[in-house]
């Protein structure tokens, strides 16, 4: 009797938390549906009032348009998406480059000024991007460096480097000493015990620390839009603007493109979270 | 070949010396043990020998060659750390693997070599498992395992058996001994365990605070301690030490009484002198209790009453108080006595050690 009792207010229990869970998911995830039922639908259906919850008429038309080239009122989205998979990925590869260089350092070695340093990274992050874009513009403009990838990229890696020494440094942080000491007197060399046993056990570390930073550059639009013009530099979030124009938004077109930004993210998300298994350094020491 | 030789070895953290220019000559396929209490310097002088740490002065050979500039690599050690420091993403066969394939053995070789390993230490079950799904005690083993497969001329241990408990401890303890004569290796084994150090090696060395206080066997550290220090240090219970100001033939103890001056120190002190007297438990008995040595020739017997006793089954540690401090008596073939009961104590004087008060160095020349 008590038992019974007891085994339905468990199941009341669960119950409760699983549509608190879809509640909050719903919550999350709305935004998201909204833009990928509003890329399959047409303008007037997405502006109507009262709104328009079961889609009538739905079509693929936004998406060939999009890539059927620029010409009829298309966008070049094929150049922006090369663009932006250049930028974001160059960029994420030297920050990450930059960023083990920097965090082992910060882990395993003493040196005059280490928190000074620290500190300075973190603050540089107070910043906000959109304050900087001006000096910046002026600077690239000097340069003649405006509208083109290289600007772009050497922005990024600044602005990802401290986050990925940060991130780093915690995950070397945590891989023993010992280690690293234990595979040099097995016979390696100091770089190769990094390479046999500090990097493998801080990867996913890094991996997320990757992550982190490939989105960030993916993203970012407040300075992006300063530094690109044209089709030689202009990245996916800035190529969304051109859907605007005097009189009309073209929020099918939009939408569709934000899809198109939102895919490639979020698969890569999926591919390395997967090897973020956390606790791999556990049994390294006494258990 | 390889014996380790360390001459006027310093370790400097900034201005602080942790290691005080100590030398000590280690032979080939000598097991040493190094001992002493914590933040003594044991393991800053293991691992400056085996290149994980910069030598601030002095030099280290080993096989007779300085190996000062060389990386650990190229010391032809091993060493199995406290932590026993196993590579988590590894398994265990690929962990004791580890030193030939970056070595670059053939892969048959390293297969004989890691499972001849794992014969010797019964870990043929878990080679295919990963460090963390082991026992503490198995990891140990592996730890071992990994540091044997290499087949060092120098084996270093830093205190690999203090995460074990005191039972497995017993028994890695005996492996390791079995070890020795099987590898027929140079050992140095850091610990602050002077049993493991006594029922181990060959040799011990005693350190405190980054010197050496005296290098010896088993025996000689027990039987002949050159400081103070060391016979406090070196078995258990640790020797009863005492002040004692030497008086004519008599050492007066605190608070007046006082005991015969052993035979064999008669002529080594002054009259006046403060000393330390110390004698071990096992050398004061109740009268009939104690090992029948046969050359008793300086006992001496007080009747005392028994403070509180400590029965052990096969022996008893009586408790006694003379000259204000509390003196430990290790009593065989054990009687029941209640406390205070008063009972004859035999001193076995002849196996008595005297310090300098001063110096805390021995009297016996
Ligand atoms: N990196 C360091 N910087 C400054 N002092 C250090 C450093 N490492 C060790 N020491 C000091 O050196 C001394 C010797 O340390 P060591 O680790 O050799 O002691 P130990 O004899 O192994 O002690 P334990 O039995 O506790 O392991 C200690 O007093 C310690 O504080
Ligand atoms: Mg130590």
């Amino acid at each position: 009797m008590d038992n019974n009792a007891h085994r339905l207010k468990r199941r009341g229990l669960k119950a409760l938390h699983l549509v608190g869970l879809f509640l909050a998911m719903l919550v999350i995830c709305l935004p998201g549906l909204w833009i990928v039922l509003n890329s399959l639908r047409p303008t007037v259906e997405i502006m109507a009032k009262p709104p328009v919850w079961i889609p009538q008429d739905i079509s693929l038309d936004a998406y060939r348009n999009m890539f059927g080239g620029a010409g009829q009122g298309g966008i070049p989205v094929w150049e922006y998406f090369r663009n932006s998979l250049i930028i974001s990925v160059t960029s994420t590869i030297i920050a990450l480059i930059i960023g083990m260089a920097g965090g082992y350092a910060f882990a395993r070695y003493k040196f005059k000024g280490k928190s000074a340093i620290f500190l300075g990274f973190m603050l540089t992050r107070a910043v906000p991007g959109i304050a900087l874009s001006l000096p910046l513009f002026m600077i690239f403009a000097r340069l003649n460096i405006i509208d083109t990838h290289f600007s772009m990229i050497l922005i990024y890696v600044a602005l990802n480097v401290p986050f990925t020494i940060w991130l780093i440094d915690g995950f070397f942080r945590q891989v023993p000493k010992d280690l690293a000491e234990a595979a040099q007197i097995d016979g390696c060399t100091r770089w190769q015990a990094f390479w046999q046993v500090e990097f493998p056990l801080a990867g996913p570390g890094i991996a997320s620390a990757g992550i982190f930073a490939f989105l960030t550059s993916w993203n970012e639009y407040a300075l992006a839009a300063q530094i690109t013009r044209s089709v030689n530099s202009k990245t996916l979030p800035v190529g969304l603007l051109d859907y605007t124009s005097e009189f009309t938004i073209d929020w099918r077109g939009m939408c569709a493109l934000a899809v198109v930004m939102i895919v490639p993210a979020l698969t890569l998300t999926f591919i390395i979270q997967k090897h973020l298994v956390s606790g791999l350094t556990f049994g390294a020491v006494k258990g | 070949m390889a014996p380790v030789t360390l001459k006027k070895l310093v370790k400097r953290y900034g201005n602080v010396a942790v290691v005080h220019g100590i030398d000590l000559e280690v032979k080939d396929r000598e097991f040493i043990a190094l001992v002493g209490p914590s933040g003594c310097g044991k393991s800053t002088t293991l691992r400056m020998i085996a290149g994980l740490e910069d030598i601030s002065d002095g030099v280290i050979e080993i096989g007779g060659k300085p190996v000062n500039d060389l990386p650990p690599r190229a010391r032809n050690i091993s060493m199995v750390f406290q932590s026993y420091a196993l590579y988590p993403h590894m398994t265990v066969r690929e962990n004791m693997g580890f030193s030939l394939k970056i070595g670059k053995v053939q892969q048959s070789e390293i297969d004989q070599r890691v499972n001849e390993a794992a014969a010797i230490l019964d870990l043929e079950k878990y080679m295919d498992r990963r460090p963390s799904q082991l026992s503490g005690g198995q990891r140990q083993r592996v730890a071992m395992g990994r540091a044997i497969v290499r087949k060092p001329e120098v084996f270093l241990f830093d205190e690999p058996l203090s995460n074990l408990d005191a039972k497995l401890r017993t028994q890695v303890r005996t492996e390791i001994k079995r070890l020795h004569a099987k590898v027929q290796a140079t050992m140095i084994y850091v610990t602050h365990d002077q049993v493991e150090a006594m029922t181990l090696s060959d040799r011990i060395v005693i350190m405190r605070d980054g010197h050496i206080e005296q290098v010896g066997t088993p025996e000689e550290v027990f039987k002949r301690p050159a400081t103070r220090f060391v016979a406090g240090f070196i078995g258990s219970p640790p020797m009863n030490l005492n002040e004692a100001t030497v008086d004519g033939g008599r050492l007066v103890l605190k608070g007046g009484q006082s005991l015969p001056l052993p035979i064999e120190f008669r002529n080594k002190v002054v009259a006046g002198e403060k000393v330390i007297f110390g004698l071990r438990p096992d050398d004061i008995y109740p009268t009939g209790h104690g090992l029948s040595s046969g050359e008793a020739t300086d006992v001496h017997e007080l009747s005392l009453p028994v403070s509180i006793t400590e029965p052990l089954g096969n022996e008893t540690l009586v408790f006694i108080t003379l000259g204000e401090k509390e003196w430990v008596s290790r009593m065989l073939n054990p009687r029941p006595l209640a406390a205070g009961e008063t009972i004859k104590l035999s001193f076995d004087l002849s196996q008595a050690h005297l310090f300098s008060a001063e110096t805390g160095k021995t009297l016996r020349s």
